[in-house]
């Protein structure tokens, strides 16, 4: 690979349940690096749901998270990841 | 999951194998909840949720309490102590609980309809008697749940159900209200304000007093849609481009319309003895011994 453009890392990544979107935006238009977009298919209620389409600039900031009014994605870095993985197990043993 | 599968750290059912940090503060038995699509209260919850989680606040000593009306939900969706009362008695019901137990941080959640129209004596003599609860409104200038019709909030111009030709009515400019009925801390934000509002949720979660947070979201199925002012997300744009940032700004002049500024920040933080403390330390002072304080 060239060094002459330097590579971004991602630094985070987010989780979307699709099934419950309502197709707002709100995380796409407010994404400070604009690394979201809308799907090309539809959920079974008929929404576009989000996806991260440049990967590579996700800060995992998790500012998509509180936009969410349907609690529908969430953003997180990875470093943080293995802890709420952990935490999540812990609270849905079933899984 | 199809080609746009989005994460290897989920479930085939789609289900992320990390929780949204919201989850553990929901009812998840109840969700998805029944709010529109693009509609803002789902927004001031997760920034309510993660101000309890970084205020680290003992959840069983924190009660939540909603009126009637689509914000009304909300205390039924926190899994906290919760209770949904009757249309615009959340504030009376709140004294009540936070009298009765002394030791809860007691919140009010509720809309502009419910807490300024049929519960806005209430909120003027619970203001006035610092009784000490955080109230909480999500103001969209609107009665949501019961079909559009002009709230005491519907900004002069808006066409609402009952007011097809406009609305004529001055309506209310809450931050003022409160401030004048002797609020102890008084603030706005909006539904693009995220990471200020859940401050602001963690700040005033933490303080004394009758504390009020108006926060101004968008209702895209009666008030944009009447107004053709668009989807949610168009609101929460000109929301963006509207507001100004006024810490300490007067409350007279913090009005908001359909157009022009929307000045957001503190308006108000100031202190004044609870209803519980000047109860204790007056009956202190004329009964002496013969009177045991209440509730700290
Ligand atoms: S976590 Fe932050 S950077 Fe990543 S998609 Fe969400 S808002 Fe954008
Ligand atoms: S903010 Fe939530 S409901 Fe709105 S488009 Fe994004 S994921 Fe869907």
């Amino acid at each position: 690979m060239s060094d002459a453009t330097p590579v971004r890392k991602a630094k985070g990544t987010v989780f979307v349940q699709p099934e419950v979107c309502k197709g707002c935006s709100y995380c796409i238009e407010f994404c400070p690096t604009d690394c979201l977009e809308f799907s090309r298919e539809f959920n079974a209620k008929g929404y576009h749901f989000p996806v991260l389409g440049r990967p590579e600039d996700c800060t995992g900031c998790g500012l998509c998270g509180l936009y969410c009014p349907d609690f529908a994605i969430f953003g997180m870095r990875f470093k943080d990841i293995e802890a709420a993985k952990a935490a999540s197990l812990a609270s849905h043993p079933t899984r | 999951m199809s080609e746009t599968t989005l994460n290897d750290d989920q479930d085939l059912s789609g289900l992320p194998l990390v929780d949204n940090p919201v989850m553990p503060y929901l009812r998840q038995e109840r969700i998805p909840h029944i709010w529109c699509p693009g509609c803002g209260i789902g927004t001031t919850v997760n920034c309510f949720t993660r101000a309890l989680e970084e205020a680290a606040l003992d959840l069983d000593k924190v009660a939540i309490v909603s009126g009637i009306g689509c914000t009304g939900r909300v205390a039924g969706y926190l899994n906290l102590d919760s209770f949904h009362t009757t249309h615009g008695r959340a504030i009376p019901f709140a004294t009540g609980l936070k009298l009765a137990n002394p030791d809860l941080n007691v919140v009010v959640y509720s809309g502009d309809g419910d807490l300024f129209a049929i519960g806005g004596n209430h909120f003027m003599h619970a203001a006035r008697r610092n009784m000490d609860l955080l109230v909480v409104c999500v103001n969209n200038f609107t009665y949501g749940m019961t079909g559009g019709q002009v709230a005491p909030t519907t900004p002069i111009g808006a066409t609402q159900t009952t007011m097809p030709f406009g609305n004529f009515e001055n309506p209310a400019s809450l931050p003022f209200l409160a401030d004048a009925a002797g609020a102890t801390f008084v603030a706005r934000w909006t539904v693009f304000h995220v990471r200020q509002l859940t401050r602001c949720f963690k700040e005033a979660l933490g303080k004394k007093g009758f504390r009020f947070i108006e926060i101004m979201a968008p209702c895209p199925t009666l008030f944009l849609r009447r107004n053709r002012l668009g989807d949610g997300v168009d609101m929460v744009r000109q929301y963006k481009e509207r507001s100004v940032l006024r810490n300490g700004a007067d409350t007279k002049e913090v009005a908001v319309g359909m157009e022009g500024d929307i000045v957001v920040g503190t308006f108000v933080d100031r202190e004044r003895p609870t209803w519980l403390e000047a109860m204790n330390s007056h009956f202190s002072s004329v009964l002496g011994d013969r009177y045991r304080t209440y509730g700290g």
